[in-house]
């Protein structure tokens, strides 16, 4: 069998990290590759020196969505090079870039290695040649350079099209300008910033990734989560959701010219910001999740309220999404445009909406479920063609389901405390933890040394398994396609910059 | 057409009344701390130690918050064994000079208007470039969001437009990352004079969080002459609202 040999984890639950096999390259190289043409999936791939910190080891965490595991394993890597996985498994290469710009090790037979994020220390800044873009040459071609700062209010990023006129032969997208050293901070770092840190590590996702921070680090403390916790938990996160999904349809009524849709959601979504302000007084719902369960807990008065205030919201966004599905002209700017096929989507492991949009079934809260979503079923959105409609469709889906699932969360809020006592993180203990974030799949994947300090602390955003797929999504396509195209995604720039 | 006709007519009116009548805030929502020394007990430091970004400093004994630096965790308010710090809900936060925004008993020192030729040349009429540098996205939104019906920034004839050129002044989130610094200074070189600074949130304003940090500068300050500082991790919208209208002179007076 394929998993022969890994490590069998789940989501939010820690193992010592010595249990972690470790593998010489060329056997790591065989083993990992034939689990990912089994049809397993790369949550996280990384280098973790280990609790002794003394040698450079690959970490490699697959996912099995059907089976709802993880399975680990590692490699020590002798020279300054390993056998890279990507020609065989796409969804490989962004994150050996990473670990070739972070440690300097050469995964040998990658295609396109180039630095990720332009780091501004440890490794030495790329030469010019490394950091080239990729060019196509010819009489007819012409080259568009876009960014970082771009027309709109957004994170920064360079795109650049090489075109044929109006058509998109190839996007290549440029990242790293946001790259604060948080993963850095992270390990080792001073404990009273590390929630700080977590909760702007993308900070429209700050609920999702507080979530799957806390997770982890109450694994390797043995804390059990009261069950009142968990639903608040699993109330902001659908909040979450909510908003940036209602404000991501706005985005895209707009950026085709259909207006009052446009105007409606952009105000929706302030109102299921505030809806989060009214669970913990912060619109991004900073301050809210905590090691241990919630710092804040919904008073009696607060669960009738905020279920008007949803009923409300919903009945407006119901109305302004529908005059949009039901407009040709906006239709036919969505549809077939930016397409992107579920073959493609699985080879480079896409996850979130962008995944289901193009009939992937993959949803963390069903497949790897954690906390609250361990009692409810939430069922999987799926679009199947995978264009702008089939991802603001899911979109609207998602709305309705997180809608209802808040409903009922607040109907069967389970009585008692709300947070439980932390305690010491078990010496030399790893966890890794998933959380279906408003974009996809959040992985958090931590290291304990020998005191039980965080010795190695390392962020997925789902966005790190999805730029890539806006690239893909654009080829063919018109340049004038790419803002509707790129909003369809709305990646987090920060959260891959990390 | 008729059904968007409906539509339009069952979403309402949305825009709100401020700064006619005040905002209203949620409940929980953690505005302008209060600082009070002499419920200080000698000797104590919980406050300071339990400070995320080392906001809070204890010069003689008492307590005075940098709040260019707070995160508004609460963790402080939490932390006093004496309610020494507790958090209003006053949304007004924003100063014209860094130092104002070290606060002490006596209270903020809010942002005076622009001097007499500066409002004449963008009291009517302001448009201004975001440069997002560093910021986690969330500063970003929340500015996004001034131009929603809700805020509708444009009936105050502020805008945010998409070149430098077309600006009169730059709105910096995020902390400077060093990636991002060389794109920063071209920014604002490519706005034309006289132009105004705006730094919106802890990143921009001190660092915040990932002050210290080898990869970022430290805030706009560092770089850039900065006219407006707006805190917050990040600001409400009101408070990012509150901040431009004050230093264009537009609440009236006594606002």
């Amino acid at each position: 069998m394929s998993r022969a040999g890994f490590l069998q984890l789940k989501s939010g639950e820690a193992a010592p990290r010595a249990q972690i096999p470790e593998w010489p390259a060329e056997d790591f190289h065989r083993r990992a590759s034939a689990a990912l043409q089994d049809g397993l999936r790369i949550a996280a791939y990384f280098t973790d020196s280990g609790p002794e910190n003394a040698f450079p080891a690959l970490l490699l965490v697959l996912a099995d969505d059907a089976e709802g595991k993880l399975y680990a394993a590692g490699s020590r890597v002798g020279g300054d090079s390993f056998p890279s996985l990507t020609p065989l498994c796409p969804q490989a290469h962004l994150f050996e870039r990473e670990i070739f710009e972070q440690t300097g090790l050469r995964p040998a037979g990658h295609p396109w290695l180039k630095p990720v994020r332009f780091p501004s220390l440890g490794a030495p800044r790329p030469e010019t040649a490394q950091a080239a873009y990729y060019r196509v040459e010819g009489e007819e071609v012409h080259e568009v350079a876009v960014g970082p700062v771009h027309a709109g209010v957004i994170e920064p990023g360079h795109f650049r099209f090489q075109c044929h006129g109006e058509a998109v032969f190839h996007l290549e997208i440029g990242l790293g300008y946001q790259h604060r050293g948080v993963e850095r901070a992270l390990a080792g770092g001073e404990a009273k910033k590390r929630i700080h840190y977590i909760e702007t590590l993308a900070g429209d996702t700050s609920v999702g990734h507080a979530t799957a921070h806390c997770q982890a680090v109450e694994a390797l403390a043995g804390c059990a989560v009261p069950p009142r916790a968990e639903t608040v938990r699993g109330i902001a996160l659908e909040l979450e959701r909510l908003a940036n999904h209602a404000g991501d349809l706005g985005a895209l009524a707009g950026d085709v010219g259909f207006l009052p849709t446009a105007s409606y959601c952009g105000r929706l979504r302030g109102d299921f910001l505030n809806m989060t302000a009214f669970l913990c007084g912060n619109r991004f719902g900073r301050g809210l999740v905590c090691p241990g369960g919630v710092k804040l807990d919904l008073t009696e008065a607060m669960i009738p309220e905020l279920a008007a205030r949803l009923d409300g919201a919903m009945r407006d966004l119901a109305g302004a999404v529908e005059l949009m599905w039901a407009s040709s002209s906006a239709m036919g700017r969505l549809e077939e445009t930016g397409r992107i096929s579920r073959e493609v989507c699985g080879e480079l492991g896409m996850v979130g909406p962008a995944a289901r949009a193009s009939g992937v079934p993959l949803d963390v809260r069903r497949d790897h479920p954690t906390g609250v979503f361990r009692r409810v079923k939430v069922p999987v959105s799926l679009g199947q063609a995978g264009d702008v409609h089939a991802r603001a469709w899911v979109r609207w889906l998602e709305c309705q389901r997180s809608s209802d699932l808040i409903r009922n969360l607040l109907r069967e809020l389970p009585a008692g405390p709300v947070r439980s006592p932390l305690g010491d993180l078990a010496p030399g203990a790893f966890a890794v933890s998933l959380v279906e974030g408003w974009r996809g799949e959040i992985c958090h994947c931590v290291s304990a040394d020998g005191e039980g300090r965080l010795s190695r602390y390392k962020v997925v955003d789902p966005s790190f398994h999805n730029w890539v797929g806006l690239a893909m999504a654009l080829r063919g396509q018109q340049i004038s396609d790419f803002p509707l195209c790129n909003k369809s995604f709305n990646l987090s720039y920060c959260g891959h910059d990390l | 057409m008729l059904d968007v006709l409906t539509a339009r007519f069952r979403q309402g009116h949305r825009t709100s009344k401020y700064p006619g009548e005040p905002p209203s805030l949620p409940e929980r929502y953690a505005g302008l701390p209060r600082v009070d020394g002499s419920r200080c007990a000698e000797g104590c430091l919980t406050c300071a130690e339990v400070c995320p970004t080392g906001a809070i400093d204890l010069g003689g004994g008492k307590p005075g918050l940098d709040l260019g630096k707070c995160l508004f965790c609460r963790e402080c308010e939490e932390a006093c064994p004496e309610g020494a710090i507790r958090f209003t809900r006053d949304y007004r936060l924003a100063a014209r000079e860094r130092q104002d925004l070290l606060l002490r008993e006596e209270g903020l020192k809010l942002a005076r208007a622009l001097d007499g030729k500066a409002r004449r040349l963008f009291g009517r009429s302001l448009k201004l470039r975001q440069v997002s540098a560093g910021g986690c996205n969330a500063c970003e939104a929340d500015i996004n969001v001034l131009t929603t019906v809700v805020f509708d920034l444009a009936r105050f004839g502020i805008q945010i437009v998409a070149s430098p050129r077309h600006a009169d002044g730059l709105i910096v989130t995020g902390p400077v990352t060093e990636n991002m610094r060389l794109a920063l200074q071209k920014t604002y070189d490519a706005t034309p004079a006289p132009k105004i600074v705006i730094a919106v949130g802890a990143c921009a304003i001190s660092g915040g969080l990932y002050a210290g940090h080898p990869e970022v500068h430290g805030g706009a300050g560092n770089l850039l002459p900065v006219d407006l500082y707006v805190p917050g991790c990040p600001p409400h919208p009101y408070t990012i609202l509150d901040g431009l209208l004050r230093m264009l002179d537009r609440l009236g007076t006594g606002a």
